[in-house]
């Protein structure tokens, strides 16, 4: 066990280094320059334009750039933003509440992924398993934005039941609105490896043998049928809270919250190049280590899996 | 006393076993009973008018080819029919008392209770994640087992010891992935017998383990089932099989049943066509003769004048294998760590020109793995592979390729042999391509004259691999093997996952193929009833090593290792046949 | 061979007479159609696994219902002209947020732009991105995968690695921060953007999908009769490993589509002077509690598009599924 933790967390290491490298890479080494960028339309004086490159090191070789951003990566310690702020601070600051949004949409998509796509599997080829079908195709095929809107406008502005926007430290009733909005395309996709996972092991072996040494239709199906069709699904979950993370960033956007996602938006449109790799890079951390826990749910989960 | 039939919230101990019955009345009677499928294209009647009667503590068999319809009438009986089967019509009696149309309440209460089951693949009828004690207990508490949780443990241990497991406790706590074949089969017969129904269906229980195992298991669940008085209703593929284990045999052919009656009856004096050449061609019934037949033909081959040049004696090898090796390096779970595994060790053998040679042992005796080296897929370790005279490793790419057209393989699973993606003329016209075989219109003709020789029709070769049989697919193989005239035919499995009787069509097709070309075959196999039939020499393997090493007729009248006794013991119905010759 | 090996009765000892029920039964032999125990069929036409595929696609309305969608918005991709003679670029703001008239069905936006013809011509720059996106993506994707998967070795191990980095940028993410930092932005780059963040999913189902494939016996086969390796891969291999990948092309279009929309409605996807449906989402939102309609259409001609490929895609899959089409 603990040597399968091991390895895997030693393979972490090269995939982390090349995906923050390939991020910065494409940000810093690309034709033109940030600093000269900065500033408006009319830029900013010369000596302040050195200044800036060299308290971000950017009048350095790239490698030296990269490398010492991977020291601030290891400090915890990003340094200051254009503005003069901290980024570990701003990160800091953004977490929080992002962090409570994707607990809630992962939430939202679990319960009722899982319930619809139970249902939907153990009545295969039935009217709910066909509707089911087709709306969470729908839910895949409309864009988060326009959920979102379509959202706002029924729900928040002519129903009156949510609140619009979340703003400033928002409570959970304004963050149930963007919590499904976020959770929409992800719950279409539980339910559909529920459904295909139940109905595959509705007509697995051990569900007949099962049922042929007496057990109860309720118990074949709760403690064979769902808990087998489970397995890819939490693993499916784990590696959601990913996703969520870093695909908070529309959902943010629209309902004003001031997360990793609004953060990020607003650093891209200054321009702050510093801000942006650095969010990116704890949303790649995150990422990874979802996928991580997956791995080690997956071995937790089911037997057969033992660390070889 | 009456019969016991349970109820829902029966509180007879489990410990009780079957309540004594009469053992005159039929604990089981079926009556014309009709199943059907709904599938894409209409109803399709798995099952048509079977009738069927079973006594307490009797062994039945059901003998039937896949798609007969034995294991759709079993399952109909506790009413498991998979997908969306369904009963039509007839009546299905247990105890006295209809099922067909029974609730679904009165249908649970009776599985596991009354009417128990061992299924057939020991790989997926256990739940993979759940501990193999907990799937004891499920059934247990299931059957209206009423104990403290102590006394549930001693239960499951004692319902595993039963079935033969050593160290049942521990092996409760074990989840079945940590459990070979066998002994997922003995927890699945424990589990079956847990609560002592007075009916255990077992379908097809062993087919899927090595023979030496599958003896052992049978053994064991008939000593359980007559202890018990529990009467068994069979599922079986293999006639020698049933004969052997059962008294009364029910065979049956696309969903009818064709013949029934007692075992010994049926197996001397078959009536019906079907079963009749059933019996002629069960490989597990082979006696001498059949072997004595095949020395005759052979001898009537050297007769003929262009065979006789061909055959000169001994001396003229195909192939000859000298103390070839072959060791894999297995990586451990932690870094660095690796073990060594051998999987052949230090094998010799020689196929002579014209002969057959069977390479015979269990899973992991390393047979294929020296079949895989004699084709040249495999680098050996060490040892070298003779090939007519010259050895293999030292060819150039060149000759390499040109050694290819030589020696050729057939496999066993006929549904992975042939690419699912190219008609049956582009599977057999590839070889002649890639080897730069005869212009455009000579390669087609070479098709068909090779469909010719595998009796194929023509046509077949616009049609793919998903529109033909398993049979055909393997016909459609040889002839694929055969298109380069290769002089040594690799035959690895080639017939094991055929029904009996197509299995008997290649078999004879082989031996045709045989002498008509002068062919010399390694034939690879786990089935020693089937080597009877068509080699001339054995190897037997064992754990990389082999054996034991003689002709067909020595290894079988008069074995000389333990293991060979216990493989040619293993054979369903040797002793059946033993009994006809020495009584 | 003899027809019956057991013309002596059996040593055992005397069998009891069967019991009722059990008596001796045989069946009438004409019954059972003992005939040909292994006969090839005849009728039919010949039919490959396509074509297998095929029949059984066009038997499902989804299936038409979805293929109409795309064949229609292809069509007004390739030729938006014949669906409308309005210029979407020519706008006047004096008809701004006025609603649907005679030759405007759908009104006016903000800028007094005619929606109907804007929708219109938004559908090639979703189309080709999607197309773009996925041909890039299935191109790269199929190559590493097959690569990795076939010869295995040190080949899987570092390209297995690159895929692991490509695939711990989650797409839009990775889509934004490079996107935000690019000027230029043509519908080449938002689909090469897209697919160097979008391959790995698909390089991973034809790495194990060839992994599988090749352990066939029919590879054996060929590997026996001589083959090259690469030819095997090419002849064998992949046309075997084909059906996962279509399945997920097809999905992926749709997805690829979703994400350029959404880049463009980030406004930084492609440039404004560019008609596309995410640009016109994004230009709707400011006046979303107002006039909610004006997003309503452009908002819906993507989610049919992207549903249409959806559809197909689920389609697609029934139809090659591996496991209905074993018999």
């Amino acid at each position: 066990m603990l040597w399968y933790l091991g390895r895997r967390l030693l393979q972490v290491i090269p995939v982390f280094l090349g995906a923050t490298l390939l991020l910065y890479a494409m940000v810093f080494l690309r034709p033109g320059d940030p600093v000269a960028a900065l500033g408006g339309e009319r830029g900013l004086p010369e000596a302040v334009q050195e200044q800036i490159r060299a308290e971000y090191n950017l009048d350095q070789p790239f490698i030296i750039q990269y490398l010492l951003f991977l020291r601030g990566v290891a400090t915890l310690d990003f340094g200051v933003d254009f503005r003069g702020r901290e980024i570990t601070e701003v990160i800091a600051n953004a977490f929080p509440v992002t962090i409570q949004l994707a607990l809630m949409a992962l939430v939202i998509e679990a319960v009722f992924g899982i319930g619809f796509g139970l249902v939907a599997g153990m009545r295969k080829g039935g009217i709910f398993d066909a509707t089911a079908l087709v709306v969470s195709l729908v839910f895949i095929a409309v864009p988060t934005f326009v959920v979102g809107f379509v959202l706002q406008i029924v729900v928040g502005v002519q129903l009156g039941w949510l609140p619009v926007t979340a703003g400033r430290d928002p409570d959970f009733i304004s963050l149930l609105m963007p919590a499904m909005v976020l959770a929409a395309v992800s719950f279409a996709y539980v339910l559909r490896l529920t459904r295909t996972s139940v109905a595959e092991n509705l007509s697995a072996d051990y569900v007949r043998t099962a049922r042929a040494r007496g057990l109860r239709r309720t118990q074949v199906t709760g403690r064979h049928v769902l808990r087998n069709s489970l397995i890819p699904v939490v693993t499916f979950l784990g590696a959601d809270i990913g996703a969520l993370m870093s695909g908070a960033i529309i959902t943010e956007g629209i309902f004003n919250i001031n997360g990793v996602g609004g953060t990020l938006y607003d650093a891209i449109i200054r321009g702050e190049s510093i801000t942006v790799v650095s969010l990116t890079t704890v949303l790649v951390l995150v990422y990874i280590g979802a996928n991580l826990l997956v791995d080690l749910l997956y071995a937790a989960l089911d037997p057969r899996i033992r660390y070889a | 006393m009456t019969t016991q039939f349970p109820v829902s919230n029966g509180d007879a101990k489990s410990e009780n076993g079957p309540a004594v019955v009469d053992p005159n009345t039929p604990l089981l009677e079926i009556s014309d009973l009709q199943i059907s499928f709904t599938t894409g294209v209409g109803e399709v009647h798995a099952v048509r008018g079977a009738n069927l009667t079973v006594y307490p503590g009797q062994n039945v068999a059901i003998v039937g080819e896949s798609g007969s319809g034995k294991s759709t009438t079993a399952a109909a009986i506790i009413d498991l029919l998979p997908g969306t089967g369904k009963v039509t019509g007839g009546s299905i009696r247990f105890a006295g008392r209809e099922l067909v149309g029974a609730s679904r309440a009165e249908k649970e209460a009776l599985r596991g209770r009354a009417i128990g089951m061992v299924p057939q693949d020991p790989m997926s009828n256990l739940n993979p994640v759940w501990r193999i004690g907990t799937q004891v207990t499920e059934a247990l508490k299931a059957n209206g087992f009423k104990g403290s949780k102590a006394e549930l443990r001693t239960r499951v241990a004692d319902v595993l010891a039963e079935a033969g497991l050593p160290d049942a406790e521990r092996r409760a706590r074990q989840y079945p992935h940590e459990f070979s074949g066998g002994m997922r089969q003995r927890a699945l017969i424990g589990i079956g017998l847990a609560s002592r129904p007075q009916l255990l269906i077992a379908d097809e229980p062993t087919s899927a383990l090595d023979v030496t195992v599958q003896r052992q298991i049978l053994d064991h669940l008939g000593e359980m089932t007559r202890d018990l008085g529990t009467a068994l209703l069979f599922i079986t593929h293999d006639l020698g099989l049933a004969a052997e284990r059962a008294e009364h045999l029910v065979v049956m052919f696309k969903g009818q049943i064709v013949e029934s009656g007692p075992a010994q009856q049926i197996l001397a004096d078959p009536q019906h066509p079907y079963t009749k050449r059933l019996v002629a061609s069960a490989p597990s019934l082979a006696s001498r003769r059949i072997q004595t037949a095949h020395v005759q033909g052979r001898e009537s081959e050297e007769l003929h004048a262009h065979h006789l040049g061909q055959k000169p004696p001994a001396s003229n090898e195909a192939v000859k294998v000298t103390d070839l090796t072959k060791v894999f390096q297995i990586r451990g779970a932690r870094p660095g760590s690796s073990t060594d595994f051998t999987a052949v060790d230090d094998v010799s053998f020689t196929l002579g020109r014209g002969r057959t040679l069977a390479l015979v042992g269990e899973s992991g005796s390393g047979k294929s793995t020296a079949a895989n080296m004699v084709l040249g897929l495999l680098e050996p370790t060490s040892g070298t592979v003779e090939f007519d005279g010259t050895d293999v490793s030292t060819l150039n790419p060149k000759q390499a390729f040109e050694f290819r057209r030589r020696i050729q393989p057939v496999f066993q699973n006929p549904y992975g042999s042939l690419d699912p993606m190219f008609s049956i003329f582009r599977s057999i016209e590839e070889p002649l391509k890639l080897h730069g075989v005869g212009s455009k219109k000579g390669r087609e003709k070479r098709v068909r004259e090779l469909l010719d020789m595998v009796s194929l029709p023509q046509s077949a070769m616009r049609r793919f691999p998903n529109e033909l049989s398993g049979g055909q697919r393997q016909r459609i193989a040889i002839a694929r093997a055969l298109a380069l005239k290769p002089e040594v035919v690799v035959l690895d499995e080639a017939v094991s996952a055929l029904d009996v009787l197509v299995q008997a069509q290649i078999l004879d097709l082989l031996d045709d193929l045989q002498s008509d070309l002068g062919l010399s075959y390694l034939f690879i196999t786990h089935d020693l009833a089937v080597v009877r039939q068509i080699a001339d020499d054995v190897v037997v393997m064992q754990n990389g090593k082999v054996v034991e090493q003689a002709t067909t007729d020595e290894v079988f009248d008069n074995p000389r290792k333990q293991y060979t006794r216990d493989l040619l013991d293993a054979i369903p119905g040797a002793h059946l046949v033993g009994n006809v010759a020495g009584g | 061979m003899p027809e019956n090996r057991y013309e002596e009765p059996l040593g055992a000892p005397a069998v009891p007479a069967p019991r009722p029920g059990q008596e001796h039964f045989t069946a009438p032999s004409d019954e059972g159609g003992l005939g040909a125990v292994d006969a090839v069929k005849t009728d039919e036409t010949p039919t490959s696994l396509w074509r297998d595929a095929w029949n059984q696609m066009r038997r499902r309305p989804l299936f038409w219902i979805a293929g109409t969608v795309i064949v229609v918005v292809v069509l007004v991709a390739a030729f938006p002209g014949m669906f409308t003679s309005i210029n979407p670029r020519v706008c006047d703001l004096s008809k701004a947020l006025e609603g649907a008239q005679p030759g405007h069905p759908f009104g006016f936006d903000r800028q007094g732009c005619d929606i109907y013809s804007r929708t219109i011509y938004g559908a090639r720059a979703s189309v080709v991105v999607g197309v773009l996106a996925t041909s890039m993506v299935v191109i790269l994707g199929t190559t590493i995968g097959a690569i990795a998967g076939y010869y295995g070795k040190w080949f899987d191990t570092i390209l297995s690695r690159v895929t692991d980095i490509f695939f711990a940028i989650p797409l839009v993410l990775g889509a934004i921060v490079i996107m935000s930092v690019s000027s230029n932005r043509t519908s080449l780059l938002v689909a090469g953007v897209l697919a160097i963040f979008g391959w790995t999913q698909i390089a991973r189902i034809t790495r194990g999908t060839v992994l599988s494939v090749k352990n066939n016996e029919f590879v054996t086969a060929a590997i026996s009769l001589g083959m090259g390796r690469g030819q095997i891969l090419l002849r064998h291999v992949l046309p075997n490993s084909a059906a996962p990948i279509i399945v997920y092309a097809t999905v992926a279009l749709g997805q690829f589509i979703v994400a350029e929309a959404t880049l463009s409605f980030l406004g930084i996807g492609l440039p404004p002077d560019v008609v596309s449906w995410g640009g016109d989402i994004n230009a709707a939102q400011g006046a979303i509690r107002t006039d909610p309609e004006i997003l309503l259409y452009p908002a819906g001609g993507l989610a049919v598009t992207v549903l249409g490929f959806m559809m197909m895609g689920d389609v697609v899959r029934d139809a090659l599924d591996p496991k209905a089409r074993k018999r």
